[in-house]
């Protein structure tokens, strides 16, 4: 009841969007798709849901096939696309209705998946949804997408939008989801929920550049990495990106990753280096990468 | 150096018949600021924007925007302020240049200084190759970093950024910041909402917005100490289910 996937490509036009693209997906796993915005993501669950054709490779989802069996595949998933299709003149309980009509099934039968999530806008299930704020829209996407209680869910950034605590609930829920024996193919943008996930692969310019756990992927981070912290972000940014013997540097919250490009690195010639470029409170310590270093580092 | 206020804010509120989305906030930001209006989905961020860019008019409270009053003054502060939105930002069926073109024609720019901040623009975002392109053909990164240059086109005083980095990849995302960074040095105002906490850090202060009121209004630092973590992340899940 997985999704497997064997040689996938597809081409618009001269841009190849997904080349030979092969995994699979175990019944019940919750797997990550990792990677920036055109990297092929969303072509690949349009495939995976039927709305395009591939120009090469076979798949299956549930068990059926994509191109003989699509009509199961249609009654048996939901998908949340990115840009989701509610209709903005339909109040958030009509647009519930509306989406459990048309998959033979009613609210009250299925209540119980989407509770969590819905009885947050449940408050205001008489607005209609062109007057609800970004996130809220997308939680009622959420809600009509899980409604016809499906053996396979494909979400194409879910939480893009989502403020933190809803994020953390959302998850918390996806994994309740799980549990039930749901498949689930989700995209984020969000790297610490990229670690939330059974597997991940990270995917760019429409090709798969690494599957695995979360853990494992994180292991293959190839240098020593830094936490950099001075009393001034901006000027610290500019002092190391000006570094000559700098690999890389990203903010990090209140600190700056560093990676340095020689293999005989000495934090001190930093040091040195940052104090006269008038940096005060100079620290800098090792610290263990995190699934965006790694990714930041494969996409560079 | 930061003392002069660009946005002051007294008791501003905004109903919808009976429902209350902007209850009575009061705060003010300073010139050059990073200032991130941070909140939980529905909090009325978007909507206490809209008034203090002058296209929503307040039910009461006051409000000024660089010196300019939001009931009375709203066409000055249009001029004086660039604003992102959360959904729109440029058109998607126009090319790069033909969007450059019409926000700097909208913000009252000469044809001259037009086509001097276009070749400006494209070299710095490196979107050369892609002048004739339509912005839907560009990654979403690009048309955000676009889209804070055009709302930047005419000078601006303040700044509004609705989620400018919402489903942006993490190098874009951060090339973003970089550039929020720069204009802030050189003097502008940023008034930022963001979902991700890694970016509440990067503010020099922030106010955290629960069901139309401002709960928390502090730098990261003391936001962190006073709630006795030390993430921000931790601070907005405190927060944000009251
Ligand atoms: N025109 C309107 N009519 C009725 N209610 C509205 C209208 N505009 C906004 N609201 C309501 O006001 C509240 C605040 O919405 P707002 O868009 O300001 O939230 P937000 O903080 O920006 O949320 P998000 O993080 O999801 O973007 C929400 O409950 C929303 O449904
Ligand atoms: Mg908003």
């Amino acid at each position: 009841m997985g999704i497997t996937l064997d040689k996938i490509s597809k081409s618009y036009g001269k841009i190849k969007a997904l080349s030979n693209i092969s995994f699979n997906v175990k019944p019940g796993e919750l797997f990550g798709l990792i990677g920036p915005d055109g990297a092929g993501k969303t072509t690949l669950f349009r495939i995976l849901t039927t709305l395009l054709i591939p120009d090469e490779g076979v798949a299956t989802v549930a068990g059926y096939d994509l191109v003989k069996d699509y009509k199961n595949i249609r009654n048996n998933v939901g998908y949340m696309p990115g840009k989701f299709s509610l209709y903005q003149d339909l109040t958030i309980e009509e647009n519930l209705h509306f989406f459990a009509t048309i998959f033979g099934t009613t609210v009250e039968e299925n209540y119980q998946i989407i509770k969590d999530i819905y009885v947050q806008i449940e408050p205001f299930k008489h607005r209609r949804a062109g007057k609800l704020s970004g996130g809220m829209k997308q939680k009622l996407a959420l809600s009509c997408a899980l409604i016809h209680k499906p053996k396979v869910l494909f979400l194409d950034e879910p939480t893009t939008g989502v403020d933190p605590v809803s994020r953390k609930e959302f998850w918390e829920m996806l994994k309740r989801l799980q549990q039930t024996g749901i498949t689930i193919l989700v995209s984020t943008p969000y790297m610490d929920e990229a670690a939330l996930c059974d597997r991940i692969a990270l995917i760019q310019h429409g090709k798969i550049l690494e599957i695995d756990s979360p853990k494992m992927i994180v292991k293959h981070y190839p240098k020593p990495l830094y936490n950099v912290k001075a009393h001034n972000m901006y000027l610290l940014i500019n002092s190391l990106n000006h570094y000559e013997h700098k690999h890389s540097v990203y903010p990090f919250g209140e600190f700056i990753h560093y990676t340095d490009s020689r293999k005989d690195f000495n934090p001190d010639d930093l040091k040195n280096y940052l104090e006269h470029e008038n940096l005060f409170h100079v620290e800098i310590e090792t610290t263990t990468p995190t699934i965006e270093d790694t990714f930041m580092e494969l996409a560079k | 150096m930061k003392t002069q206020n660009v946005i002051q804010v007294e008791g501003l509120t905004k109903m919808f018949g009976d429902f209350t989305a902007v209850n009575a906030i009061t705060f003010e930001v300073k010139k050059g600021e990073i200032f991130g209006f941070l909140g939980a989905n529905g909090a009325g961020k978007t909507t206490a924007m809209k008034m203090l860019i002058g296209i929503s008019s307040p039910t009461s409270g006051l409000a000024k925007v660089a010196g300019f009053d939001v009931y009375k003054e709203t066409e000055s502060i249009k001029k004086n302020i660039g604003y992102m939105s959360q959904k729109f930002a440029l058109y998607d069926d126009l090319t790069v240049k033909e969007n450059i073109t019409f926000f700097g024609g909208i913000y009252g720019l000469s044809k001259k200084q037009i086509n001097q901040k276009r070749s400006e623009l494209v070299e710095e975002l490196g979107l050369v190759d892609v002048t004739n392109s339509l912005v839907s053909s560009l990654p979403l990164g690009w048309k955000q970093k676009l889209a804070f240059s055009v709302s930047l086109i005419h000078n601006p005083k303040i700044v509004f950024l609705d989620e400018p980095t919402g489903g942006v990849d993490p190098i874009t995302r951060r090339q973003f910041w970089e550039m929020i960074y720069n204009a802030a040095h050189k003097g502008t105002t940023i008034f930022v909402t963001t979902h991700y906490m890694d970016e509440a850090e990067y503010c020099d202060r922030v106010s955290i917005m629960v069901n139309g009121k401002i709960e928390a209004l502090d730098t990261p630092k003391k936001l962190k100490e006073q709630y006795k973590t030390d993430s921000m992340n931790d601070v907005f899940l405190k927060l944000a289910r009251g």
